[in-house]
């Protein structure tokens, strides 16, 4: 079970959160513009690396809030955590993360 | 060698010294005509029909580890049919069509054991759902009935059917066709036989990349054992496929999971069928060797660590321990996790890519060993035919485009 790091609440075990899937999918700015295959691309394709990933977190049996993680899908060590609308962290110059 | 009563004797005679190697380990050769990535039961299979339905027998299957050694080595070996939709009842009959005949086809023993999967219900709402996928599964031609508490204690007595348990069970589905068979077996049985009709089987390699000719379509890839040219890749990378396809400079419809099972101590058989229960998450079955085999879920997010939380785990345990209070005091022995690649509408993909040459099967999701036979049939068809065979033609990559989606995540046996 992971420890996870809510930036409201502090650390809390896995169980108190739901996981939200890949973070900074941004909804089109202007839907009526996009074919099909950008449509494919928003709602279905994502991202599933072997290594850093940025997803949501919501903290459903705390805060309720939505934050976003940075996390080794290896390891499973989460890097940092940080609010929604904050842009992702560069980790390589952030060393003031969990890591 | 052919397997046979009259091999088995020979050999007994002379101490079982002289069984030969059931396949080569080649070197790679400079070109195939077509190459599969992934030696895993989908990737062999692929192999094997490529060869004996059509022709094509200068091929070779690369995989970055061992044979078998990734989810075919890893999960728990249920076997059926009884999906919801046509498109998905067609595909998944299709490959419990050849696992009736599969040890014979391939002079193998994959022991397949058609004992029965029971799916429980313990409310309303299960028993709507379950009888609707019964209809269903008859108009389709697959076998699946209706079993009330009478039936279902004759036919698992094992079971509490007590009605003062948190979840009691109302009632069944059961799918008598469908089994377990041995897993490593198949992998190895594909393996042998594709490898006899002339197949290099290369482990311990990886594909670094893919080479493109002028006009982008294939041209070779590159591995840890150097460049191979051919013009048909088949990339059947199950839990790892998003991986191997940004090699080729392609995004997928996929996120991959931890999905974890668990065995306990061997014990004399007393579970005669496959049990699964959605509603409270458990699916359980006892191998030959007497262990039982028991189904966890997914984690929540994204990992390739093939290992899952506890607390899983505990969940299932929870409910095997309530569904069968005979198991409390077992002890068990290893849990693993294995890495499952899930799509948006949980069916898989087999299909073209936007790639000419490149083929990908994939997004199995947590149910795949029960294709394999199936997936590796169509598949081949696929790849030597460039064109889909009638029972993969709607399991397209571009269905997400498009939008006709085969939306089984409602129709899962145990919802991941």
């Amino acid at each position: 079970m992971l420890l996870i790091n809510c930036p409201h609440c502090g650390p809390r075990a896995e169980i108190e959160f739901r996981c939200g899937g890949e973070a900074h999918i941004a909804r089109p700015t202007d839907p009526s513009a996009l074919d099909d295959t950008a449509w494919a691309q928003f709602l279905f394709y994502r991202s599933s690396p072997k290594g850093e990933h940025a997803e949501r977190w919501n903290h459903t049996h705390g805060c309720q809030r939505w934050f976003n993680a940075v996390r080794d899908t290896v390891s499973d060590r989460i890097i940092t955590t940080y609010k929604s609308g904050e842009p992702r962290p560069d980790i390589t110059t952030n060393t003031t993360g969990e890591r | 060698m052919r397997f046979s009563i009259g091999s088995l004797i020979r050999n007994a005679f002379s101490g079982h010294q002289n069984w030969t190697r059931q396949w080569r380990a080649p070197d790679p050769k400079p070109a195939y005509d077509a190459i599969i990535v992934g030696a895993g039961g989908h990737g062999l299979a692929t192999a094997f029909y490529l060869a004996s339905e059509h022709g094509l027998t200068n091929i070779a299957v690369i995989e970055k580890g061992w044979l078998g050694g990734g989810n075919t080595g890893r999960n728990t070996t249920i076997i059926r049919s009884n999906y919801l939709y046509d498109e998905s009842a067609a595909l998944y009959d299709h490959a419990l069509k050849l696992w009736e005949g599969l040890s014979q086809a391939l002079n193998y023993n994959v022991m397949y054991s058609a004992r029965g999967v029971l799916m429980l219900a313990h409310n309303h709402h299960d028993v709507i759902s379950f009888k609707r996928h019964i209809y269903a599964n008859r108009l389709n031609g697959v076998d699946n009935e209706w079993l009330n508490l009478e039936q279902i204690k004759d036919f698992c007595p094992p079971l509490n059917l007590s009605q003062s348990i948190r979840y009691p069970v109302v009632g069944g589905a059961l799918q008598r066709r469908g089994g377990v068979a041995r897993h490593d077996a198949v992998a190895w049985g594909y393996a042998r036989a594709a490898d006899a009709l002339g197949v290099d089987i290369i482990q311990n390699c990886e594909v670094t990349g893919f080479k493109r000719d002028a006009r982008g379509a294939i041209a070779g890839i590159e591995t840890t054992r150097g460049p191979i040219a051919t013009k048909k890749v088949g990339v059947v990378a199950a839990g790892h496929t998003s991986v191997v396809m940004a090699r080729a400079g392609l995004r997928m419809p996929l996120e991959s999971f931890p999905l974890q099972a668990l065995v306990s101590e061997p014990v004399k058989p007393m579970f005669p069928c496959v049990v699964m229960s959605n509603t409270i998450h458990a699916y359980i079955s006892q191998s030959d060797k007497g262990e039982l085999v028991i189904g966890a879920g997914t984690d929540q997010y994204v990992s390739y660590s093939q290992q899952g939380g506890l607390h899983i785990t505990t969940h299932t345990l929870d409910a095997i321990c309530e569904l069968v209070p005979e198991f409390r005091r077992m002890r068990m022995l290893r849990n693993w996790g294995g890495i499952v690649d899930v799509t948006p509408d949980r069916s898989p993909i087999l299909s073209k890519t936007p790639i000419e040459g490149l083929y990908v099967n994939c997004g199995w999701g947590t149910g795949g060993f029960k294709a394999t036979p199936g997936s590796g049939h169509a598949f081949a068809h696929t790849m030597a035919r460039n064109e889909p065979h009638p029972v993969n033609a709607p399991f397209t990559l571009d269905r997400f485009r498009s939008g006709r989606l085969i939306d089984e995540a409602a129709a899962a046996a145990v919802a991941h």
